[in-house]
């Protein structure tokens, strides 16, 4: 087993956690906004929000993670780090591949806020409307609160998703835990399954929590009706 | 008031038309209700009462004719929409108390957020209407937590706590159990008394009989008649009339 302690197994899983966070910030925060655009009143935000999703949701996540560092960066010279700076490589994956990870599981926020949003039923954005709230403000004040409440759980299960989807950043040289899993097995043929065993039970260790928690949340803050 | 600020009604509806589809719901209505008058919309279920009182505040929209609150044209969704809906209170059938926060946010919501006036004094105004309806004991509590009665009284108090102009009621002892029924009438007919503009869409006749000054029967989405409380009980003219009077006051 110590041959473990010749590799920076936290480091790798704190990449490992610092991509979850990130993206999973960045998606719920663009998931909403597509969820207020597919039920807005103006044609062209529902437009949008749907090809959008339809779109995006139905890419390999390889293929978009890909496309974030040889489309946007090789090719479009888009850089998200400093280019003099010593680690601009490192960052600057980094950071694309937050980028990736955001734009593809906030299709997955958006239709699980969307069904949150029917599970509201329609006299609550009515008496909004009937005070006098405006469209943005039924939605942000009466709508999305309730519907967040309600789909808690299923965006448990997006974040652990996600979580376990950041292994796709290797694909463009982020230092996470599957890279590192990658660099060990070709050091330690012989010692595949235990290292498999090992990074398993790191997704294990921040994935299960997660879910346990999130489903606690859940029932804790459910609207009763 | 000048006189002709009083003679302006307020609601005017002229040559309404509303379809569902194929389904004319509202044929060619013309309604004028004046300041002050307290109007009784009475008719068989599918008349298109309910859809008449939606109307008023658009969140029904009509296919043609004319709807004015207070000498203003109804304005198309927007701004201006929300401006007017802001005087317009709406008491709904089935509550429509917002579920996620308590009783006194739920008064005091609408205050904050669209007129912009300061919490602690909207918290304030909220206790006194939440007190007037009989239930400020249950402010901090949420809405599933009261009686359809207690609710109701809420939502009157929330829909009060705008200081609307005028106040439409679509069915609202429809969803309650009978021994609540009063509790929510009994506020009604204070409000009415108080000089309150009110349009109610109801099946209590005693309500209709004790606080309104008009009442208006309305069958297949017109309006068969018009009259006053003691006259449309003691002598309706139509034969429509006299059918659903007969079904629902013969036991």
């Amino acid at each position: 087993m110590d041959f473990l302690s010749r590799y920076d197994l936290l480091g790798a899983f704190w990449v490992t956690v610092r991509l979850t966070v990130f993206s999973a910030i960045g998606s719920l925060v663009w998931g909403t906004v597509l969820a207020g655009m597919r039920v807005s009143p103006v044609p062209v935000m529902r437009a949008f929000g749907t090809a959008y999703v339809n779109l995006v949701r139905n890419t390999p996540l390889t293929l978009i993670i890909l496309g974030t560092s040889l489309g946007l960066y090789s090719t479009l010279g888009l850089a998200l780090a400093d280019e003099t700076s010593g680690t601009f490589l490192k960052d600057n994956n980094f950071r694309l591949a937050v980028l990736g990870f955001v734009a593809y599981t906030s299709t997955f926020v958006c239709e699980s806020l969307r069904s949150g949003i029917n599970t509201v039923p329609v006299g609550q954005a009515e008496a909004a409307r009937a005070l006098g709230l405006r469209f943005s403000q039924t939605l942000w004040i009466v709508v999305l609160p309730q519907a967040f409440r309600a789909v808690i759980a299923p965006l448990a299960s997006v974040l652990i998703a996600l979580t376990k989807n950041t292994t796709v950043a290797s694909a463009i040289g982020v230092a996470e835990a599957s890279l590192l899993m990658s660099e060990m097995i070709e050091n330690e043929a012989d010692k595949l399954f235990l290292i498999f065993l090992a990074i398993a039970a790191g997704f294990v260790v921040l994935t299960l929590p997660t879910g346990l928690f999130l489903g606690w949340v859940a029932k804790k803050v459910a609207v009763k009706r | 008031m000048t006189a002709a600020a009083a003679a302006t009604p307020m609601i005017r509806m002229s040559g309404v038309d509303k379809f569902f589809g194929p389904l004319h719901v509202l044929k060619n209505i013309d309604l004028e209700v004046p300041k002050g008058q307290v109007v009784v919309v009475l008719g068989p279920s599918g008349s298109g009462k309910s859809t008449l009182c939606r109307t008023i505040n658009r969140l029904e929209p009509i296919d043609k004719g004319t709807i004015e609150v207070d000498g203003q044209p109804l304005p198309a969704e927007g701004r201006a929409l929300a401006r007017l809906r802001a005087e317009v209170g709406m008491v709904f059938q089935q509550f429509n108390l917002f579920a996620h926060k308590t009783i006194v946010e739920n008064v005091m919501l609408a205050p904050v957020r669209v007129r912009g006036v300061a919490k602690d004094e909207a918290r304030r105004t909220a206790m006194e209407l939440l007190e007037r309806v009989g239930i400020a004991n249950q402010a901090d509590k949420y809405p599933a937590q009261l009686s359809g009665g207690q609710q109701q009284r809420a939502a009157i108090a929330r829909a009060l706590a705008m200081r609307p102009k005028v106040m439409l009621f679509d069915e609202p002892t429809s969803a309650l159990d009978p021994e609540m029924v009063q509790e929510v009438l009994d506020v009604m007919t204070t409000l009415a008394a108080e000089g309150m503009t009110m349009l109610v869409v109801t099946h209590e006749m005693g309500f209709a009989r004790k606080a309104a000054d008009r009442v208006i029967f309305m069958a297949d989405g017109e309006v068969v008649e018009d009259t006053t409380p003691e006259e449309f009980f003691a002598a309706p003219k139509s034969a429509r009339a006299r059918d659903f009077l007969g079904k629902i006051l013969t036991h």
